[in-house]
């Protein structure tokens, strides 16, 4: 037996690796300008070199785990992916925490590498080839119970590495602790890759399936946004809220194409190509406003030397730049008119409502749920984000650090700002750019009759029963600028030149309040924190600190929430382990007349029952 | 012709926003058995802060200064889509009814940034009070928007408000009601008439704005209120198509009553607390899901 079995080509480059390839590059090129300046000082000469060796093979292994056209060879690279990634993490090795982190994220990415192997196994003894397309032919002739293994195993492998609730707790904890331009790779691309491969072999191979299958994915993806973005608003440290936020947008892009499962398996293919295609749209905007955000991120820390957004502030005036290209971010990441994320969740709430219209009463309202559950994840990231960027940019500085900030040099800078004209050119060229991704999603589907929707150069057009359902941002940006103009222009000629004033900030009277009278954070937050208690579970801690046994000199007031998933099903999960292993340990005493027993017991037993096997 | 006609309404949106508000007042006030100020008030106190010099925060940057251009912008841009007078025409190429929902988020963003710019502890709580009811505010209204668009079998707003009303859009009606009071500052979520810091939300965070800001401002809030008001009036409870002249006179007439019950429950209940308008938005999403299951089942 050929066990690499490389029969087939070694490369495939069909629309979906080609898609992938595109996403990887887009972001991998500005993030390598941005690593030479953001390490400039940082490493010593040999560690410089090191991360970029570290750093080119992690794009390698990206770029090799989409274009690769054999199982065995997609499971190699994606290894590849996962060791150097980890490597990548535990780069800042210093910091105990990376270690911490690192040891999370190996764990869990081999958890979930497990079942991707038991997967890739079944699927071997069915196809006898690990080339992708003599597995998809046997893919379609397995029974149906196989199928559905395959599937929850590829939900779990894949689900595991793409950060889906409940297995998303390695990327609050990874992603942070990696070098900034390492977290927007691995925040922006490396968890797409998990995507890829849910489509490659989900979607393309196995080729629908149940019903339930698109029902859970909508179902994860729905809790995966709302548990991103309320743990996202909780966090101060602003690379973790960014983290969190991919949790979130995961989620978003499983909407859509939890979508496509579902209308794949009722053969509504035309809706199928919709809802993929909105998914996939939201895939490659995420990308540039995550790497972007992390840019912006990386830029003040490495500025003011923190990531604490509650001892950051009023940076717009001394890192302008920084400051206007985070602001593209979050209103992207937000989903306001008209840049790219706007584009990618109206289609996908298009998607859910053309499904909507051809669906059973149950699955209507069904999917009503999934678009009120993003409905209320799109409300509190606007509100994370206005939490982000206010923190981090408005007001004054709430430390010496942050007064201290100076603007970042041209090699970060120009990163940032080709990242921000991007997120405007995937929102105001949407009408050129979704056609392209329906050709991708097309040529997923089993049948090619699913037709594009009608190209218009303004705008996007969504046929639907009763009507055209349209958004143009090309539109919707010349509307919102001619309002703004036009207004301006007819206050100043019929008032005159607008006259202007510079006056103290109101404080009920007081005229000397410093930053520490500043909305914080911790504040801004606390109504999300209340009235999601049930499932942050805040707490307190009130600590009496004396400097001698009889006077109080001040108090130490500390407010935390739970975190639910480590401590009710991670925690037990571990305690499982331990107790196992302690059982274990008994029948490994230590002594070697014990251990020789075992080998010719072992012996015996395969003398007398090989033939059996 | 047809940009003519959708130019014309966004002037008279424009001119008549102030005056919807001035009515709520006047009826609030007669019923107290008040004076109160003329029915015009609002429209005098948009010029007299028109004439005004502005006082900006020293503290504050360019966002603060650009946030009333974008509230105002993005409010008007969204008159350009919602039907006003029933069966007014929409700029339907650029828009559908959820690209509303996605303006009034941008407006909401800029200002909320504009509260916690001046550095200041007020603006910052209106921000944070603001963000946390419109995230909650916008599920129900998105619910309660796609129920009518299942209805009219498109999310096209001209279409909607040219089809049939059907008995589940009456429950998203009732369900964007209770949003258009959250998102209007309105008892029993926020409260329009004090200025006391517990209590406010919207005013808190426009508290730094002065002069021609302020007034962009305002008249944005009076625009939005028109707009939510239109659109339970034109989308949520259609009058039909070519409706004409009788459809004016039907929106004018609704846009009376959704006033009349707003007035009577601003001055029958009190503001509640913030975390009690969690239960109130609640229910909001729940009437909005139920008149989504209505219109599953084909009601």
């Amino acid at each position: 037996m050929n066990l690499f079995s490389l029969s087939g080509p070694v490369f495939s480059f069909d629309p979906l690796s080609v898609f992938f390839l595109f996403v990887i590059l887009l972001i991998a090129v500005p993030a390598a300008f941005y690593t030479a300046g953001y390490q400039k000082g940082l490493y010593s000469p040999a560690k410089t070199k090191l991360s970029w060796l570290l750093f080119a093979l992690f794009i390698l292994s990206m770029l090799l785990v989409v274009a690769v056209n054999n199982v065995l060879l997609f499971l190699i690279s994606w290894e590849l992916m996962s060791l150097v990634s980890y490597f990548l993490v535990t780069f800042d090795s210093e910091h105990d925490k990376s270690v911490t982190a690192g040891t999370i994220y190996i764990i869990m990415t081999h958890a979930g590498t497990a079942f991707l192997i038991a997967a890739f196994l079944i699927m071997y003894k069915y196809a006898g080839s690990f080339d992708f397309d003599a597995v998809k032919a046997a893919c379609l002739i397995m029974p149906p119970g196989v199928r559905n293994t395959l599937f929850c195993f590829f939900l779990v492998g894949f689900g595991t590495k793409a950060g889906i609730v409940p297995l998303h707790i390695w990327l609050p904890y990874a992603h942070p602790a990696a070098p900034t331009p390492v977290s927007s790779l691995m925040s922006g691309v490396m968890i797409k890759t998990a995507i890829y491969g849910l489509l490659r072999f989900g979607f393309w191979m196995l080729g629908g399936g149940e019903l339930w299958w698109g029902e859970a994915i909508l179902v994860i993806a729905a809790v995966s946004c709302l548990v991103g973005v309320i743990y996202a608003l909780m966090e101060h440290d602003i690379k973790k809220l960014l983290a969190y936020h991919s949790v979130e947008n995961i989620g978003i892009i499983l909407l859509g194409v939890g979508a496509a499962f579902l209308f794949l398996k009722l053969e509504l293919y035309s809706l199928a190509a919709l809802a993929l295609a909105a998914g996939l749209y939201h895939l490659v905007n995420h990308a540039i406003f995550k790497a972007l955000l992390f840019f912006g991120a990386g830029a003040v820390y490495k500025a003011t030397g923190t990531r604490n957004i509650e001892k950051l502030g009023g940076l717009i005036k001394l890192m302008p730049v920084t400051a206007f290209c985070f602001l593209a971010g979050s209103m992207a990441i937000s989903a306001l008119p008209p840049l790219n994320g706007f584009v990618s969740e109206w289609l996908t709430f298009q998607a859910l409502f053309s499904g909507m219209l051809k669906m059973t009463a149950g699955l209507k309202v069904f999917l009503m749920l999934a678009a009120a559950a993003l409905a209320l994840t799109s409300g509190l990231a606007a509100a994370c984000f206005v939490k982000a960027f206010a923190m981090v940019f408005l007001a004054r500085p709430r430390s010496k650090k942050a007064e201290a900030a100076a603007e970042c040099p041209a090699s970060m800078r120009n990163p940032m700002l080709f990242l921000a004209a991007l997120t405007a050119v995937f929102g105001l060229g949407a009408p050129f750019i979704f056609p392209v991704l329906q050709q991708v999603a097309v040529s997923l589907l089993p049948v090619t009759a699913a037709g594009p929707v009608p190209f218009s150069p303004f705008t996007l057009a969504i046929p639907q029963a009763g009507g055209t359902a349209s958004a143009s941002p090309l539109l919707l940006a010349l509307l919102l600028t001619a309002i703004a103009g036009a207004a301006a222009a007819a206050l100043y000629f019929i008032y005159g030149r607008n006259k202007v004033t510079e006056g103290e900030t109101w404080g009920c009277g007081y005229y000397s309040l410093d930053a520490g009278t500043e909305y914080t954070a911790t504040g801004f937050s606390k109504p999300f924190r209340i009235a999601f208690s049930f499932f942050l579970q805040p707490y307190h801690k009130t600590e009496k600190i004396y400097d001698s046994p009889y006077r109080l000199s001040s108090y130490r007031y500390e407010t935390h929430t739970t975190p639910v998933f480590s401590a009710y099903f991670y925690k037990p999960l571990l305690f499982l382990l331990y107790s196992g292993a302690r059982k274990v340990r008994k029948i490994q005493p230590g002594s070697i007349n014990i251990y020789i027993a075992y080998i010719f017991a072992a012996a015996l037993f395969l003398l007398l029952f090989m033939e059996k096997f | 012709m047809k940009t003519v006609h959708i130019l014309l309404q966004v002037l008279f949106a424009a001119a008549f926003a102030p005056l919807v508000s001035g009515v709520i007042r006047k009826i609030k006030n007669s019923v107290r058995m008040r004076t109160g100020a003329p029915v015009l008030q609002p429209y005098y106190n948009l010029f007299k802060l028109l004439g005004k010099e502005e006082v900006r925060s020293v503290h504050s940057s360019w966002i603060l200064a650009a946030a009333p251009y974008v509230v105002f912008a993005s409010t008007v841009a969204a008159v350009f889509f919602t039907p006003i007078l029933c069966g007014g025409p929409v700029f339907g190429e650029a828009g559908d009814f959820l690209v509303i929902i996605f303006l009034f988020s941008l407006g909401r963003f800029f200002q909320a940034l504009a509260g916690l710019d001046a550095a200041g502890a007020f603006g910052g709580m209106g921000s944070s009070r603001e963000m946390f009811l419109s995230a909650l505010v916008e599920p129900a209204v998105l619910v309660a928007a796609l129920t009518v668009s299942l209805n009219a079998g498109t999310t096209d707003a001209a279409a909607i408000s040219g089809g049939v009303l059907r008995s589940s859009a009456c429950l998203g009606a009732a369900a964007m009601l209770l949003a258009a009071m959250a998102e209007t500052s309105r008892i029993p979520v926020d409260n329009q008439e004090t200025h006391l810091e517990l209590t406010m939300v919207h005013e808190a965070m426009v508290l730094e704005y002065s002069g021609r800001a302020l007034a962009l401002i305002e008249l944005a809030a009076h625009i939005k209120q028109l707009v939510f008001f239109s659109i339970i009036a034109s989308l949520m409870l259609p009058c039909g198509a070519g409706a004409g002249l009788y459809g004016a006179g039907g929106y004018l007439a609704k846009l009376l009553v959704i006033s009349l019950i707003i007035a009577l429950t601003e001055i029958s209940l009190a503001k509640m607390r913030l975390f009690r308008a969690v239960d109130f938005l609640g229910f909001a999403l729940v009437l909005a899901l139920a008149g989504a299951v209505m219109s599953a089942a084909g009601f």
